[in-house]
């Protein structure tokens, strides 16, 4: 009944990965707000704490090791809020998960829409 | 597996907690209504059944008009009641059983039902007041409860049809859940009411009977009433009976009546309380 | 039986999408009541309580009046409304006698005859 296929470099967003990231998740969802992003600024630590982040999930911010929150949990639209607040953008995340340069996951994405 | 072994219909209204609360449960206005719950308390504390799925919906609390889900599901740990606007008691948190949820949402929306899927989500006197009669005292905190919010509120509403398929899918669900659980079904509300218009006040009796007798023996009956024929028959909130019907759906084996109480009124409406036996079809 | 044809029900106001989108802002300041600050700021200045949520005239009359009925006619749904009513200290059988002009006394009466199926 459950979708458990394997699609490597894929992490699904199921159940047990909805419940396991949900506060990760949340905390990404608050940075919708511009206060809580100034918040979080201020005081990483605190604001993990308010959220009752994992340690997992602690972790994972303080090295900004996107694949690791994606394990912890994380869902790709909140945690792009989180990159927003770090001025990166989705290339830049793509590069940071594949070990590619910004420029070089540019170059890939290029390439892939080429006839 | 995990095994529904009952199914409960039951009052929800807010009436009932303030009874509760003032110690009125002897008066002579809701004895007769009191006195239906001691057997089913007794059945509950004596087979013991490890998760409650508790059919409701939600009268404006987590729910606002701006975002009305037509079917949501809690999958949490732990759900919380607040401040419905007339300063009902802050109650204990109610326990929440997230790996059967989870199950039960993969299986609906791969069955059809695209469920609202909740991680947070406070729950109102639709489902607290239930749970409060089966455990007076607010000991409910040892069972671990499934919320399954239906909108009874505004049109277009899922339809007796679509809301009992959607029990069947829930029973389907929790039969191929892998882990030995006792399971028990609560559909909550009604019966015959009307809260608003100059109807108000309009109580069916000779309806709310029938609708429990048809829920014991012939529930396929109650699935060709559309909801304006229950606005019509059983009043503007008549439709709740959408909930006892999801709840007969999850009973997908055998069923057996075993306690009936039916009094009117409780506040402004019927109160349809009954306790069926289920046994699991064999595979 | 057994369509959802559209139909009059006589004394019965439904909640369908018409009604829902007329009376939003009126069910939006109901649904604040959840919250005790905001029963104060109501309590405190309902006109301006009232502007905030941006109720039409006909709206903010009900509201005054407290006519159950014609907050129904303005879209109002009987779950938010029941909050307005709870912050007036209205039970369900009040609400009940304002919206059929009847004392709270008969509609009680009239309640136990319906529940014996006396009618």
């Amino acid at each position: 009944m459950t979708q458990t296929v394997d699609i490597p470099g894929t992490i699904m967003l199921d159940g047990p990965m909805a419940t396991k990231g949900y506060p990760l998740n949340k905390m990404c969802y608050s940075f919708n707000n511009a206060a809580a992003r100034n918040e979080f600024k201020q005081d990483e630590e605190a604001y993990y704490e308010k959220f009752k982040l994992t340690e997992e999930q602690r972790d994972a911010m303080r090295k900004r090791d996107v694949i690791a929150m994606l394990e912890a949990g994380g869902s790709i639209y909140y945690l792009a809020k989180f990159a927003g607040l770090l001025g990166l953008s989705v290339q830049d995340v793509g590069g940071l998960q594949t070990g590619m340069t910004t420029e070089e996951f540019k170059a890939f994405l290029v390439k892939q829409g080429e006839i | 597996m995990a095994n529904i072994i009952g199914g409960i219909t039951t009052s929800h209204i807010p009436a009932i907690a303030n009874a509760m609360a003032n110690g009125l449960e002897e008066t002579p206005y809701w004895k007769p209504f009191f006195d239906g719950y001691p057997p089913v308390r007794d059945w509950l504390n004596e087979k013991k059944p490890d998760v409650i799925i508790l059919f409701y919906n939600d009268h404006g609390l987590e729910f606002f008009i701006d975002k009305k889900p037509t079917f949501a599901i809690g999958v949490a740990d732990e759900y919380h009641n607040a401040d419905e606007g007339w300063g009902i008691p802050t109650i204990p948190p109610v326990t929440g059983e997230s790996d059967l949820s989870w199950h039960i949402a993969n299986s609906l929306v791969e069955d059809g039902f695209d469920m609202t899927i909740c991680q947070e989500m406070k729950v109102d006197h639709g489902l607290t007041v239930p749970l409060n009669l089966m455990w007076p005292g607010y000991n409910y905190g040892h069972v671990k409860v499934i919320p399954v919010c239906i909108n009874c509120e505004q049109h277009p509403m899922p339809q007796p049809k679509r809301t009992y398929a959607l029990g069947q899918a829930i029973g389907r669900a929790v039969a191929s859940f892998d882990q030995d659980l006792k399971v028990a079904v609560f559909g909550t509300g009604g019966m015959s009411h009307q809260l608003d218009g100059e109807r108000a006040g309009i109580i069916n009796r000779e309806f709310d009977i029938d609708c429990l007798d048809k829920l014991v023996s012939d529930p396929e009956a109650l699935t060709k009433y559309s909801n304006l024929d229950l606005v019509e028959i059983a009043g503007a909130q008549g439709v709740e009976l959408n909930m006892l019907i999801a709840m007969r759906g999850t009973l997908i084996g055998e069923v057996k009546e075993l306690h009936r109480n039916y009094h009117a009124p409780i506040s402004n409406t019927g109160s349809g309380l009954m306790l069926l036996e289920h046994t699991m079809p064999k595979k | 039986m057994a369509t959802n044809e559209k139909r009059d029900i006589p004394g019965t106001y439904l909640f369908d999408s018409k009604m829902a989108k007329k009376g939003y802002g009126l069910n939006k300041m109901c649904y604040s009541f959840n919250n005790q600050e905001a029963r104060d700021e109501f309590n405190a200045d309902p006109d301006a309580y009232c502007d905030k949520f941006n109720l039409t005239v006909a709206q903010k009359k009900a509201i005054k009046e407290k006519d159950i009925i014609a907050m129904l006619r303005e879209g109002g749904s009987i779950y938010y409304l029941a909050k307005y009513a709870g912050l007036l200290k209205l039970n369900m059988q009040d609400i009940g006698a304002l919206q059929t002009g009847m004392s709270v006394e008969e509609f009680k009466d009239m309640l136990v005859k319906n529940g014996r199926g006396e009618v």
